[in-house]
């Protein structure tokens, strides 16, 4: 499995005391697997992917990204295992504005020291940037700031693709072809992806669905 | 990794050269002035040092005549003979060149020693022709006489061989004579001996780096507050560094870098660039201080006598101390940001958030802090005493007077966007509110730049105004006449009588009063002094009373460091003490001095005799021509007034040129400050600049809002800035020139000189926004509509 959630349990503290987000959920991910997280808003969707990610650590319960328990990690190790194991995509791009579209895309696998220029120029071509390399990402329209930023992701030969509704941003029509183009990606590079979404119409096109409600699955 | 990650917070800056630049030149420019100051301090005070080593200046207690300046060769023979262990020094000027003759085989070991070259005495008794100095010096001596250079021996100043000194200057007598710490203590007592001479304690003498030591404070204090003001600029250009790397830094951390890795390449980044910068700046601050410095060195020797060297040293105590300050200035801004990124949400929206958005709690701390130090402030000039409350002071002072700037800001903008009626200036005044927080930190700079301008020029211009008319009282004789001995004054003296209006011998010798060290001087009270002299205090018909002994005429620095008034008394000798008649203010003299009547003088000193005349004449310049053919004085020894008037006046001059131009600088920096605080702003307005933009306004009309905005916000600054500015120049003429110079000032008004000073600050807002302004004009439809497509 790439990814495990065993009873996982998260709570955030407000004026008002503990306020539980999660109550105990639990899921597993194989790879090149696609699975939706969906649900109302404050149902507890981001919460899940931050713990994925290893960006928030859960407050019981067990999560293992490629079989290594992230509980037993401290923040450096749980950087490690996300430079290595994990990518993200953010609704709104997170691309780094100082540098070029090429510099981002190399970024995230230089960073995990793994660059593969023929991995990344397939991507790029796929993607439809090749002409937009030396560009900045403030040059870029929406839709291909995304494509950037699943170029990013991708590049890195992540196990766990995560996105945090990747296409919110985006007209209806680029919403689609981005869409199309990353699952296509995922498919070839088989990656297990985690997509949070509102639309049920994306959420209809992934391998499976879990539907959360006030902490639990639906 | 670590090199990936580094490459991508580096790439912000080659995106954003502004900033950068901003950055740069703002630690350079606080660096620069700071350790142009230190460099100018430093070189001053190695000079004191040197003086002290080579020449045993402040170290050996000394016999020193009672009257003129020479002692015959014989007393020192005498004073030898019955056992006082002394060692002759002659001291004279050739040309520019001080020249100190000193016996090699009677001077104390540690000023012989000092002078040694590799191992060997660099002099030897009798040694035709040479001398010692520094290689300045020996430049200026030429083919006078053979010279070692000797990189120690004080600038200005040349030793040899007493005997050939003594040649070099066409004399036979001596200066003074050392007297060795070790002696024989069956010597007779001084007065039966040589009773022509007096011992100088070397704790008695006015120690050059003591006095000139709050001529450094004040250098120091300008320094620091140049570097205050650079550093706005920092703590503005790494907030809004920060500010725009935020999204930056949370993708970082999501991508997998480690916080700690992240807040460790950022300080390596920040320190590094803060290094580049203060290199840059200590450089530039070289080059001001060698500026600089020949102006320093004529205020010094001009007020102290204190001779300083014209070449500067790169010293370490100047560029490490700049080095650190601009590390350690770097490292306070930093901290804060560092903290904020730790505790930075990472999945949490990343859009642009206006930069440093004071919250209503951050204005209420910043109003307390101010408070608090205002109210310190109060205290500090209610109780306080010395130079360093003096300094504190004044520190509170514009601190807490700057914190309060932002919270005046909003209230005054408050007022005028409650009174607007149309909705442009409703949403100008607005929009101006909502710029203050990325604005107050160059509001606060210029705030403290011009406040100070104020204080200072006020100070200055107070200094002058009192200054002239202090000449004008002291130097009412038109001509002033030097006798050689006691015969000559005698011949003079019944010379003047017949051909006279008035004249004043002047009697003087030194002394110690009131535990310090002093001039007593004695006056032969008549018209002159009666007319002219102002007191600051003084009892009814002073002058008769001193006239008839009862009373004397103190001077300020001696009444305020012995604690005397008028209606105390003062002990003059062991056998007389008079009450205070009158306090006199004395201007640019460091020394205590004391008035009695000629009569009085006489009774305590017997064999002194006048060697200066002040003179009345109506026809001055017949006068000198009758006293050099009836009498045989040199024209030499004859000054005229208005010789010395306008010799004391170019000497306060210059002693002021250094605080101008920081000044100047000053102002400079607080312009650049607003500058790179709208340059590096103007980006961040577009999201705010759009909507109105789209709502009708032109560009060109936004351009020009903009510009009003910088001169309206800058013309609040000034209105601020003169009160503030007057209150600072109160605690530097009644507090701090108190302690540091011994005399109180009265404080005079100067509207047309502030006027000038307000145009020139709007001036400078009006330059620094024209940039941002023009940018704003030019910038195309296609960027402001991108923040309605929400892709920026």
């Amino acid at each position: 499995m790439v990814l495990e959630f065993e009873s996982v349990q998260k709570s955030f503290r407000d004026s008002e005391g503990d306020v539980p987000v999660l109550r105990g959920i639990s899921f597993e991910l194989a790879e090149g697997e696609t699975l939706a997280l969906t649900g109302e808003s404050g149902s507890g969707k981001s919460t899940i992917l931050h713990i994925a990610s290893g960006l928030e650590a859960p407050g019981s319960g067990a999560v293992r990204v490629s079989g290594i328990d992230m509980t037993d990690l401290d923040d450096s190790g749980r950087a490690a295992l996300r430079r290595s194991e994990i990518a993200l995509v953010f609704q709104q791009f997170n691309l780094i504005p100082s540098l070029t579209v090429a510099a981002n895309i190399s970024f995230q696998a230089a960073l995990a020291g793994r660059v593969d220029e023929a991995h990344i120029q397939q991507l790029v071509g796929a993607l439809g940037l090749a002409d937009q390399m030396k560009k900045y990402p403030e040059a870029l329209s929406g839709g291909q700031q995304q494509r950037v930023a699943i170029a990013r992701a991708l590049a890195a030969r992540p196990k766990l693709l995560l996105a945090d509704e990747p296409t919110g941003n985006l007209d209806e029509g680029t919403a689609e072809d981005v869409l199309d183009e990353m699952l296509k990606l995922v498919a070839q590079t088989g990656a297990a992806l985690m997509m949070v979404t509102h639309s049920p119409k994306i959420a209809a096109r992934m391998d499976r669905q879990l539907t959360l409600k006030n902490g639990l699955v639906a | 990794m670590t090199l990936t990650c580094l490459r991508a917070l580096l790439s912000h800056w080659r995106r954003n050269p502004v900033q950068l630049f901003a950055f740069l030149a703002g630690l350079a420019l606080a660096t620069a002035l700071w350790s142009g100051v230190q460099a100018i301090n430093a070189e001053a005070r190695a000079s004191y040092d040197a003086a002290a080593s080579t020449l045993g200046e402040g170290q050996y207690d000394l016999l020193l005549p009672r009257q003129g300046d020479r002692i015959a060769q014989e007393v020192y023979v005498a004073l030898r003979r019955s056992g006082w262990l002394v060692s002759p020094v002659i001291d004279g000027r050739l040309g520019d060149v001080r020249l100190v003759g000193i016996d090699p085989v009677t001077s104390p070991g540690g000023i012989a020693g000092s002078m040694s070259n590799e191992g060997q005495p660099a002099l030897v008794f009798g040694q035709a022709n040479r001398l010692i100095a520094n290689a300045q010096t020996a430049g200026r001596l030429g083919d006078l006489a053979e010279v070692t250079i000797n990189a120690d021996i004080a600038p200005g100043v040349a030793i040899g061989d007493i005997g050939v000194v003594q040649n070099l200057l066409g004399r036979d007598d001596l200066t003074r004579l050392m007297v060795l710490p070790d002696q024989p203590g069956l010597q007779p007592d001084l007065g039966e001996v040589a009773p022509q001479l007096r011992l100088q304690l070397s704790d008695q003498m006015a120690d050059v780096a003591q006095l000139t030591d709050s001529f450094h404070l004040n250098l120091t204090a300008f320094g620091l507050l140049s570097f205050a003001v650079g550093l706005f600029i920092v703590h503005s250009t790494i907030g809004l560094a920060f500010e725009q790397r935020r999204g930056m830094i949370r993708t970082l951390r999501s991508l997998g870098v480690p916080l700690r890795r992240i807040v460790v390449l950022i300080t390596i980044e920040m320190l590094t660039l803060a290094l580049i910068g203060a290199g840059l700046g200590i450089v530039l601050g070289y080059l001001i201080a060698a500026l600089l410095l020949p102006d320093v060195a004529a205020t010094l020797r001009g007020l102290y006598g204190a001779q300083i060297s014209g070449t500067l040293e790169l010293r370490p105590v100047w560029w490490a101390s700049g080095l650190a300050l601009a590390l350690l200035g770097t490292a306070a801004a930093l901290s804060s940001r560092i903290w904020q990124i730790a505790r930075m949400p990472l999945l949490a929206s990343v859009r642009p958030r206006a930069w440093v958005m004071a919250t209503s709690s951050r204005f209420r701390l910043q109003t307390i802090a101010a408070l608090a130090l205002l109210g310190m402030a109060g205290v500090l000039a209610l109780v306080g005493e010395g130079l360093v409350v003096g300094f504190a002071l004044l520190g509170c002072l514009l601190i807490g007077a700057a914190l309060t700037l932002p919270a005046v800001a909003e209230r005054v903008l408050t007022f005028f966007q409650d009174r607007s009626t149309t909705p442009r200036w409703s949403w100008f005044w607005a929009d101006t509110r909502q710029q203050l927080p990325g604005l107050s930190l160059a509001m606060m700079a210029l705030l403290l730049a011009v406040s100070a301008n104020i204080g200072v020029s006020t100070m200055v211009s107070s200094f002058r105004l009192t200054f002239v008319g202090f000449l004008d009282q002291r130097l009412a004789p038109e001509l002033f006449i030097q006798v050689e001995n006691a015969e000559e004054s005698a011949r003079l003296e019944a010379y003047l009588l017949q051909s006279t209006t008035d004249l004043l011998p002047l009697l003087s010798t030194q002394t110690e009063i009131a535990g310090q060290p002093a001039r007593l001087f004695g006056a032969r009270v008549g018209p002159t002094y009666r007319e002219n002299w102002v007191f600051l205090d003084a009892v009814p018909k002073a002058w008769d009373v001193v006239e008839g002994g009862r009373g004397a005429v103190v001077n300020e620095q001696l009444a305020r460091r012995a604690d005397l008034w008028i209606g105390d008394n003062i002990q003059i000798t062991s056998d007389l003490t008079l009450p205070i008649a009158a306090v006199v203010g004395d201007y640019g003299n460091p020394q205590g001095q004391v008035i009695l009547s000629e009569a009085l003088f006489g009774n305590l000193h017997p064999d002194l005799y006048p060697t200066r005349f002040g003179v009345r004449t109506e026809d001055p310049a017949q006068l000198r021509q009758d006293i050099v053919a009836a009498l045989d004085i040199p024209d030499s020894a004859i000054t005229n007034q208005a010789a010395i008037k306008a010799l004391s006046l170019e000497i306060f001059e210059r002693t002021f040129t250094v605080t101008s131009a920081l000044n100047v600088l000053t102002l400079g920096v607080a312009g650049f400050a607003i500058l790179m605080s709208l340059l590096t702003l103007a980006d961040l307005r577009l999201p705010q600049l759009a909507p109105v933009w789209a709502l009708g306004l032109t560009r060109r009309s936004l351009g020009q809002l903009e510009l009003l905005r910088a001169v309206i916000l800058a013309a609040l600054v000034f209105v601020c800035a003169i009160p503030l500015g007057l209150a600072l120049a109160w605690v530097l003429l009644t507090i701090v020139n108190v302690e540091a110079f011994g005399w109180q000032l009265p404080m005079f008004l100067f509207p047309a000189e502030y006027i000038q000073l307000g145009l020139y600050a709007l001036l400078a807002a009006f330059l620094a926004a024209s940039w941002p302004a023009l940018r704003l004009m030019r910038t195309p439809p296609s960027a402001l509509l991108k923040v309605f497509a929400n892709e920026r």
